[in-house]
């Protein structure tokens, strides 16, 4: 039988050490082993971006990524996305345009639509869309979803 | 999912090496969108292999070279890299047609062209475009290195040429000639993140209205991406004729094989060969005269 693998990275900032299989997905170590459930299992296969995190700057499925992979690398998840007790402002938009009904696929349309709105700050809807399509939600329905991220988009631009 | 070991070697000699090695059975990944979820549903589809080889830190992989003489792509370089390329999609738009409806962004941030080309699945959207593009790739090996066209590549669902330590190593597309145009469309039921109910990928060089060059291919309507050869009968004709793309639209339907399944049936499928490769045609002109 082969060893766990000693794993050194960077998650929100913070350098972390993990030991782990290296069968095991990014999101598994993330969850099971670094204590982070903020980013959720949904398909498991890359098709609903629930488990989507940050990783050095491209947006990306962690159910499809070793953590062995991310040795040496930056991550960042829905935890990091709030500074400190203050939300950030695409999380008041996701609250204010009742963005979200039972929250699982909440964290990866977080993740990802930030990523969108630091590349592009004045979306389109369409740019919106286009960009969230690697995100399932069953309840919203998505039309309150691209308003709450249009919506964070102004508010950012504003400030 | 079994125990599987993990290898990142930072060398094609290494890597080679690793996937030669008769006492395991290894498999190559780069972005690791198709391999990690045929590991954990079906990995006796891929020979239930127990090491992985990571081959995206091999310097030679991730090459992206323009020149005079066309473009090398890495097999590792990720889908977003290619299309954010200004000076590639401008010389290849229908490179930047296909790379950019391949999953969602978070695929494109990992998946990459050689790795769709690998998978050789027949839906593969990066498939009929390189071989529209006259793309040809570098495989290594245990025996040495070798160059084959992107149309001999796969020979069946999930299956290629590549032989038991072979890694595809680079892809290289010709450089466009002058007033040339290329394009892909895929017809999908959604908007976006689907598999193609039929993908066309189209090439052609004008001289004034006439047909200098042509090559059309084709996913999704064959065990393989298909070349539709009979597409070069028009080759001499003007584009303005309605006639000649309805010759091409033909020869599409014609070179087509597929099957009925859930996204679609066969007559509906060769339809859309013909329409999809008339509509490619009608693009790949407009962007031939732009440039």
């Amino acid at each position: 039988m082969s060893k766990k693998i000693h794993v050194k990275t960077t998650i929100n900032s913070e350098e972390v050490e993990f030991l782990c299989e290296p069968r095991q997905s990014l999101l598994e170590c993330l969850r099971d082993i670094v204590g982070l459930t903020g980013s959720k299992e949904g398909c498991n296969d890359g098709n609903c971006g629930a488990c989507t995190v940050n990783l050095d700057g491209r947006i990306v499925d962690s159910c499809l990524v070793f953590g062995v992979e991310v040795d040496g690398k930056e991550v960042n998840t829905i935890e990091g996305v709030a500074y400190k007790d203050e939300l950030h402002p695409i999380q008041k938009a996701f609250l204010e345009n009742a963005a979200l009904q039972c929250g699982i696929c909440t964290p990866g349309f977080i993740v990802a639509s930030k990523a969108l709105l630091e590349r592009n700050p004045n979306p389109t809807e369409k740019d919106v869309r286009f960009w969230l399509a690697g995100n399932l939600c069953r309840c919203t329905g998505y039309d309150k979803i691209v308003r709450a991220v249009l919506d964070a988009a102004e508010k950012m631009r504003v400030n | 999912m079994k125990w599987i070991d993990y290898a990142s070697p930072n060398s094609i000699k290494e890597a080679v090496a690793l996937l030669s090695n008769k006492n395991t059975v290894a498999r190559a990944m780069a972005g690791g969108t198709d391999l990690i979820v045929q590991l954990r549903a079906a990995p006796e589809r891929i020979g239930n292999p127990d090491v992985v080889v990571d081959i995206k830190n091999i310097p030679e992989l991730n090459e992206i070279n323009l020149d005079s003489k066309g473009l090398t792509l890495g097999s590792a370089v990720p889908m977003y890299k290619i299309y954010n390329n200004e000076s590639i999609t401008a010389s290849y738009p229908a490179l930047q047609d296909s790379t950019s409806l391949v999953g969602g962004i978070q695929i494109q941030g990992r998946a990459s062209v050689g790795g769709n080309l690998c998978n050789s699945a027949p839906s593969g959207d990066t498939i009929p475009t390189l071989i529209a593009l006259n793309a040809t790739c570098k495989v290594d090996g245990p025996n040495g290195s070798r160059d084959l066209k992107v149309e001999d590549f796969c020979t069946g669902p999930g299956k290629s040429v590549l032989e038991n330590g072979e890694i595809l190593i680079s892809i290289h597309i010709p450089a466009p000639s002058k007033g040339s145009g290329s394009s892909y469309l895929r017809f999908i039921p959604r908007n976006e993140m689907d598999i193609a109910v039929v993908g066309v990928g189209t090439s052609i060089s004008l001289d004034g209205d006439i047909v200098k060059s042509v090559k059309v291919a084709l996913a999704s309507v064959g065990p393989t991406p298909i070349l539709v050869s009979d597409a070069e009968k028009i080759i001499g004709k003007s584009i303005e004729d309605e006639d000649t793309l309805k010759i091409a639209g033909e020869a599409a339907k014609n070179a087509a094989t597929p099957i009925t399944d859930m996204r679609g049936t066969i007559e509906f499928r060769k339809h859309l060969c013909d329409v999809l490769t008339r509509r490619t045609l009608k693009i790949a002109t407009e962007r031939a005269r732009g440039n």
